[in-house]
């Protein structure tokens, strides 16, 4: 067992101290850089905070909607190949439901401030 | 030293220029290097840009129109009126620059975000999307006697060009399958009309001044194929930057595009232009998902070419926004 902090705290810690005391230090191409990399550091903590439980359901739902088990890469090979031959297709039960569990959890770590993200939310929350 | 070789160059083709002055490399357009610069000159400076293919760093290979058809096409928009730079000097041997030209400077900015949230812009922004709709149909007007040669593309080979390209990444994306499959079921085939296509109309190539569109820029993906691919490319989320209600660049309706462009004589055929609008959106992802490559395999293993590997995830909402969107 690693000891504490744990990454997400680590690199937020780092994060934080970038945007609050380096960035109005920086001016030019190297402040635009640094925005990048601050962003990019935002996005790895957000992934070690979410993508354990959505790769869970991810494969959940992929060995249901399947019926086979396998890796997350496995199974989203196969269900790759099942669209592009026409076995899939959005009448499939349950096919456009997934997609969109999928997306939302990508768009979540990836981009969660991208204008048709924010828009599908508030949308579901009704 | 880029302002000595720029200097002689100048010297060569502007009568009385004794020089060039701040002279800097933009930011911008990862292919091919832009820098900005004046011409010094007894009776004031002359704004100028040099646009040239970096030593050892192409373009995308093979879609890519080259610097001297770009210099062409720029000509020609500008002699036909359309907003464009006026070319000033194709690049030579003896000048010692490479590949390339030098046009005009335009005044003006291209920054979207600037653009669609300024307050400089705010008169502009309802004028816009009829302005492009106008200058598009200016482009795909031009006389195809005139055009240098270019690679003729129509909306099958387009579409199996990024099929290949997405397979060769090997990382499975149901998404993208689903994209492909309802463009295939809906591959319209070549238009009734070749015309020249820009080839990547929308906000960054364009010039934006306070008074509308001042100039149409970066001709480097210009070819001839389905003059709706350049509406429906225009009309892609992901240059909305956040204004997903307005589809033509964030700032206009389609309607409004599509007024301007059949006010020039010319005809729309709206399901093609939507069927662009999908390919474009699943050509941004692919593009997205070759910038993680890119980053892998090197050169330029940048934190921005790797973070935009993770944009194609946009794209992927954007076509299930398009194509299964929720009740």
């Amino acid at each position: 067992m690693q000891d504490e902090p744990t990454p997400e705290e680590l690199i937020k810690a780092v994060a934080d101290f970038l945007r609050d005391e380096i960035v109005p230090e920086i001016k030019g191409h190297n402040a635009f850089k640094l925005r990048v990399g601050i962003n990019a550091l935002d996005l790895v903590t957000r992934q070690l905070t979410l993508a354990q439980a959505s790769d869970a359901a991810e494969t959940a739902r992929l060995s249901r909607l399947l019926g086979m088990q396998g890796s997350l890469l496995e199974l989203n090979r196969a269900l790759s190949e099942r669209i592009a031959s026409g076995e899939s297709d959005l009448q499939t039960p349950g096919l456009s439901a997934h997609l969109w569990q999928t997306t939302l959890a990508k768009l979540a770590v990836d981009q969660p401030n991208y204008g048709s993200y924010k828009r599908e939310l508030k949308a579901k929350g009704g | 030293m880029m302002e000595e070789v720029l200097g002689r160059c100048v010297a060569a083709w502007f009568p009385g220029a004794t020089g060039v002055t701040g002279a800097a490399k933009l930011s911008g357009g990862a292919s091919q290097e832009t820098w900005t610069f004046d011409i010094v000159h007894p009776s004031g400076h002359v704004g100028a840009i040099l646009r040239r293919a970096p030593q050892g760093y192409g373009a995308a290979p093979g879609r890519a129109a080259g610097l001297d058809a770009e210099a062409a096409l720029m000509q020609l928009a500008h002699d036909a009126g359309l907003p464009s730079p006026r070319v000033m000097h194709v690049l030579e041997p003896q000048d010692g620059l490479g590949a390339g030209f030098v046009m005009t400077r335009i005044e003006g900015e291209t920054i979207a975000r600037k653009i669609l949230r300024d307050e400089q812009y705010a008169k502009a922004r309802p004028m816009l999307a009829r302005q492009l709709g106008r200058i598009a149909a200016g482009i795909h007007g031009l006389e195809l006697a005139k055009l240098p040669k270019l690679r003729q593309v129509n909306s099958t080979q387009e579409l199996a060009d990024l099929e290949r390209e997405y397979r060769s990444f090997g990382w499975p994306r149901p998404v993208f399958e689903l994209a492909l499959r309802w463009l295939r079921d809906r591959d319209p085939g070549p238009f009734a009309e070749v015309t020249l296509v820009h080839g990547d109309f929308r906000h960054g190539n364009l010039i934006i001044s306070p008074d509308g569109v001042r100039a149409v820029l970066d001709w480097e993906l210009a070819h001839l194929g389905d003059p709706m691919e350049d509406l429906g490319w225009i009309c892609v989320n992901s240059w909305r930057f956040g204004e997903i209600d307005k589809p033509v660049g964030g700032f206009g309706s389609r309607e409004e595009l599509f007024a301007g462009y059949e006010s020039a004589g010319r005809r729309v055929d709206s399901e093609r232009v939507m069927f662009w609008e999908v390919m474009g959106s699943l050509r941004w992802g692919v593009m997205c998902c070759g910038m993680m490559q890119r980053f892998r395999s090197g050169p330029d293993h940048s934190m921005e070419r790797a973070m935009i590997g993770r944009r194609a995830s946009e794209t992927e909402i954007d076509l299930l926004r398009l194509l299964a969107p929720r009740a």
